[in-house]
């Protein structure tokens, strides 16, 4: 009986979240150009899609942002999340950590405006026009707003995997950079990967900080969208929506059936121990 | 031997010390000082001082991302609950489900949502109805709801997948039935994954200004809509000021928030 | 320590090293693979426009930008490539300029933003008769008020605001009446949208009222709000680019908006008709201008004097769909067939066509002029007023009240609970 209210509740959930995305992988097979009154059906979206460059551009732009934006947060947030970690001074260490919560804290509207104006001034500075800085500054905005979410992924594993089997390596005959890269940070990796993925999420669907900073030369997808505005969004646009999360869709599907098998075989190992 | 733990390796933090000053607080100091200059780049508290008019303004956005906040915890917590009590196969399968809808354009799911809803929508279409959902106070809720839940059930159920499951057995044990158990041993040690969920809904839903332009009909104003309006007006010195504000009131609720509770390092996702 | 530093010192800058190769590719990548071979010689045109408005190769059409980089090639035999960018409002690209963000070869923005933008010295005079294809443009849309001179602009599109009405939805007595005030008919509470932005909703009241839509008069401003709130009562919702699907879903029945997307619209719901107000209404003109920040005026003259010509202005006309300001599409037959009559009827006969010197006489009321700062700031805070108009609900407040008590309700009792247990702990020790 309760299974069946947890698995009716689940299934109600869902159901909410999906029928909206259901709703849009509808309407991009519109055959008129319209996403609200559904004519026929058709595939005239996605050949119009595949027909301009650029939508692809900004998909381009979107990627090669949320890629490196998220590649550089990783990085920098894990190395911060084991400086951090190593901190003694307690003070330094609660100071730190506010700050770096600050762009996670603070609207998005705040930050976006707050990296335009600061960009604006640099640019000023180095007497150089905003354009030539325009990707830099995008991405300098990308990496700084998900920064906390990878060290606060990170964190949490670091202060659970301790010291001692890095202690052990070390003891082995390893540096401390390869007691680190050989020891902790295979186990802290999931915490990485889940920080990575959350950067690049939230870099993919970034509207507000990129309209605010964003330049000339370099327009996101989210930014091609909502320049639609001004007369409509188009189904194709739809199209390229229902695209994006099938392929993932099934990308998830393949990852989940393998890692699926992964965690039996690790049972197996485990019964065998025993 | 040097144990690992007597060397200070806290040298690796230096990149992101460094990024935080540079592109957190100085970005920050740069938004005060527009705030307190006028158009000229003379100092003025006139800015400061015209922040009266959106004290409605204020409070509405307050209000309606309270009860969004709210309205996602009641959801969000049974969701996670469940979720980290499936088995782990299951788990993981759940978590993208929860992430994919974030990977299409919050603007076209906005959009989805409005051809579901409308007057003459999906919704109403179906059940032969004539209900006003999109324009009302109630639409802008859900569409927060709805955008925001992830990052209320994320936090909430890594914390509760993290508490021992020996702690169950333990509390009906000692006599607690089902919900009691919950109540009294799981939500208290949830409580970080809460306050982490709380926090990651409330701060964008407070200044969200799309979903409220397009779910709310436009009919009432948030303060997200108002900032990006002095903007785009080139009212810049006015939206520093709004923006200045609207951050310290946000810092100071959410430090409010900490002294309840004595989370340590707010693990904030897993 | 030292080591680790150096190491992500080192992961850094090939992350760096990484990005600068990956931008350098993103400017030279022009498409085809010759501009590899002689890279440097390509130059970027930045052309800033609105969404949706330039044909882009959909359903067969022509694909503009790609069609001009061929064109320019062959002209000169340089290499251009077309960076196109899109804006939604005419705030948003202002902004962008301003600010200093974006540095554009072409921007497109309208009348009233053209006049501010010259009055800031944001433009550059090329020159109108210096484009060969200026010629094509029709002589009333010449020396219009907002660029006396032909020195900034080309005028691309224009339109006029009219209202879209559902016929099945609406009684023919009151859209007979051909008026504004159809949109403050109790009959079609709820059913009624209106313009999203202060300009265009604040116009809408004063033509009704027979104000001066450029007034620098606060009390005339004032008068309209009153009809605005007036208003608020009965709108469905304050909608831009959203009408489309509220009016073609029938969710509403009456809303202003621009002759050429209402042609959209009555493509999709038939029931859809239109009429320009006889109090007198809106004209816009969206024209082609060079930014200050241009870099290449010559390329970028070519690019207008390129959309000026028939071919190209039919292509975009077509897809657009609002009216064009150039002779030779007015008169192209595959645009008047493709266009279909009552479309063709709604975007040209209403205007006022070969009636020049009235037509000039009328700028003052039926366009846009660009406000002063201080008109601008009072606007903003009307508008905000109108926004903020019974904005709350009781409701609201009752549960965001029961909600924060209830939490502080639930604080205060497992606090108390905390103190009891410990004490009793302590006792029993």
């Amino acid at each position: 009986m309760k299974k069946h209210l947890q698995r009716l509740y689940l299934g109600l959930i869902f159901a909410i979240l999906y029928i909206p995305i259901i709703t849009l992988i509808f309407f991009s097979f519109n055959s008129e150009n319209s996403t609200a009154v559904f004519a026929g059906f058709s595939l005239r979206w996605y050949k119009e899609l595949f027909s301009s460059p650029e939508t692809f551009i900004a998909l381009r732009n979107s990627i090669i942002l949320a890629v490196t934006s998220s590649v550089i947060a990783t990085v920098i947030g894990t190395a911060a999340a084991e400086g951090i970690y190593r901190m003694r001074n307690k003070h330094f260490k609660s100071a730190i950590l506010s700050v770096t919560n600050i762009p996670m804290m603070n609207p998005e509207i705040v930050t976006g405006m707050s990296m335009m104006l600061f960009f604006v001034a640099v640019a000023g500075i180095l007497s150089v026009s905003y354009e030539s800085i325009g990707f830099a500054a995008m991405l300098i905005a990308h990496v700084t707003f998900s920064l906390p979410y990878v060290i606060l992924s990170v964190l949490p594993r670091i202060n659970e995997f301790g010291d001692s089997l890095s202690e052990a390596a070390m003891d082995l005959g390893c540096t401390p950079m390869q007691a680190f890269f050989k020891v902790k940070l295979i186990n802290i990796m999931p915490g990485v990967l889940s920080g990575a993925l959350m950067a690049f999420t939230m870099s993919l669907d970034d509207f507000v900080i990129s309209y605010f900073v964003g330049s000339s030369n370099f327009q996101t997808l989210p930014l091609l969208i909502y320049s639609m505005t001004k007369k409509k969004v188009t189904p194709d646009m739809y199209a390229l929506s229902s695209l994006i999360i099938i392929t993932i869709f099934i990308l998830l599907l393949i990852y989940n059936y393998k890692s699926g098998k992964r965690i039996k075989k690790r049972r197996l190992i485990g019964g065998y121990k025993k | 031997m040097k144990k690992l733990s007597q060397i200070k390796h806290s040298a690796a933090a230096a990149p992101h010390i460094v990024w935080a000053v540079l592109f957190i607080l100085l970005p920050l100091f740069i938004v005060t000082y527009y705030a307190f200059t006028d158009a000229d780049g003379a100092f003025s508290f006139e800015n400061v001082t015209s922040l009266s008019e959106y004290l409605k303004i204020f409070g509405l956005s307050m209000e309606l991302a309270v009860i969004a906040t709210f309205v996602c915890l009641l959801v969000g917590y049974p969701l996670a609950y469940i979720m980290a009590r499936a088995n782990p196969k299951r788990q993981k399968l759940f978590i993208m489900l929860l992430m994919l809808p974030m990977w299409t354009n919050l603007l076209i799911r906005t959009y989805s949502i409005m051809a579901i809803l409308d007057d003459g929508g999906i919704l109403n279409t179906i059940l032969n109805t004539s209900m006003h959902i999109v324009g009302t106070k109630g639409a802008v809720i859900f569409g927060m709801v709805y955008d925001f839940l992830p990052y209320m059930v994320l936090p909430i159920y890594t914390c509760i997948s993290k508490i021992d499951k020996h702690m169950w057995e333990a509390a009906a044990d000692l006599g607690c039935n089902s919900f009691k158990v919950i109540s009294k041993v799981i939500f208290p040690l949830s409580m970080s994954g809460v306050i982490s969920g709380v926090t990651m809904v409330l701060v964008p839903s407070i200044s969200t200004f799309y979903i409220s332009q397009k779910l709310g009909g436009g009919t009432f104003e948030l303060i997200g809509d108002t900032i990006e309006r002095q903007f785009v007006t080139g009212a810049l010195n006015v939206g520093a000021a709004i923006s200045l504000v609207m951050m310290l009131l946000i810092l100071l609720s959410l430090a409010v928030m900490n002294k309840f509770t004595d989370s340590e390092d707010g693990g904030i996702i897993a | 320590m030292k080591k680790y530093l150096k190491s992500f010192l080192v992961l850094l800058s090939s992350f760096i090293l990484i990005l600068s190769m990956n931008s350098c590719k993103d400017s030279d990548e022009s498409g085809d693979e010759n501009a590899e071979k002689d890279d440097g010689s390509t130059v970027i045109l930045n052309v800033y426009n609105w969404g949706e408005y330039i044909s882009d190769g959909f359903e067969g059409s022509m694909d503009v930008n790609r069609e001009f980089e061929k064109y320019y090639y062959e002209l000169t035999g340089k290499k251009v490539k077309v960076n196109y960018t899109t804006y939604a409002t005419n705030e948003d690209m202002y902004s962008k300029l301003k600010s200093g963000a974006g540095s554009y070869d072409i921007v497109i923005p309208s009348d009233y933003m053209i006049q501010k933008m010259i009055s800031e010295d944001m433009l550059i005079p090329f020159g109108a008769q210096t484009i060969p294809n200026y010629v094509n443009i029709d002589e009333q849309f010449k020396n219009v008020y907002y660029d006396p001179d032909n020195m900034y602009s080309v005028p691309y599109t224009y339109g006029m605001v009219g209202i879209i009405y559902n016929e099945q939805l609406v009684d023919p007595e009151d859209y007979e009446r051909q008026s504004w005030d159809l949109l403050w008919d109790e009959k079609y509470r709820g059913k009624i949208l209106q313009f999203n932005n202060p300009r265009d909703a604040f116009g809408s009241a004063m033509y009704l009222l027979s104000l001066d839509i450029n007034s620098t008069d606060r009390e005339v401003w004032n008068k309209a709000l009153d009809k605005l709130k007036m208003q608020k009562p009965l709108i469905q919702a304050y909608v831009n680019d959203e009408i489309f699907n509220k009016m073609t879903t029938a969710s509403a029945a009456i809303a202003p908006y621009f002759a050429g997307d209402f042609v959209t619209m009555a493509y999709t719901n038939e029931d859809l008709k239109f009429y320009y107000p006889k109090e007198g209404t809106n004209l816009f003109f969206d024209s082609m201008c060079i930014p200050k920040s241009s870099k290449n005026v010559d390329i970028a003259k070519e690019y207008i004097n390129f959309m000026l010509t028939e071919e190209v202005a039919v292509e975009n006309a077509i897809y657009i769909g609002y009216a064009s300001p150039n002779k030779l599409v007015v008169k192209n037959e595959y645009y008047i067939e493709s266009m279909g009559e009552t479309a063709m009827d709604i975007l040209y006969s209403a205007s006022p066509k070969d009636l020049n010197a009235e037509y000039n006489a009328l700028y003052g009321t039926t366009c846009y002029e660009s406000f002063s700062p201080d008109i601008q700031l009072y606007v903003n805070t009307l508008w905000e007023s109108l926004k903020t108009e019974n904005s709350t609900e009781l409701w609201i407040h009752v549960t965001t009240i029961a909600i924060v008590v209830s939490v502080f309700a639930l604080y205060g009792y497992s606090t108390y609970t905390k103190k009891k247990r410990s004490r009793h702990y302590r006792i029993k020790k």
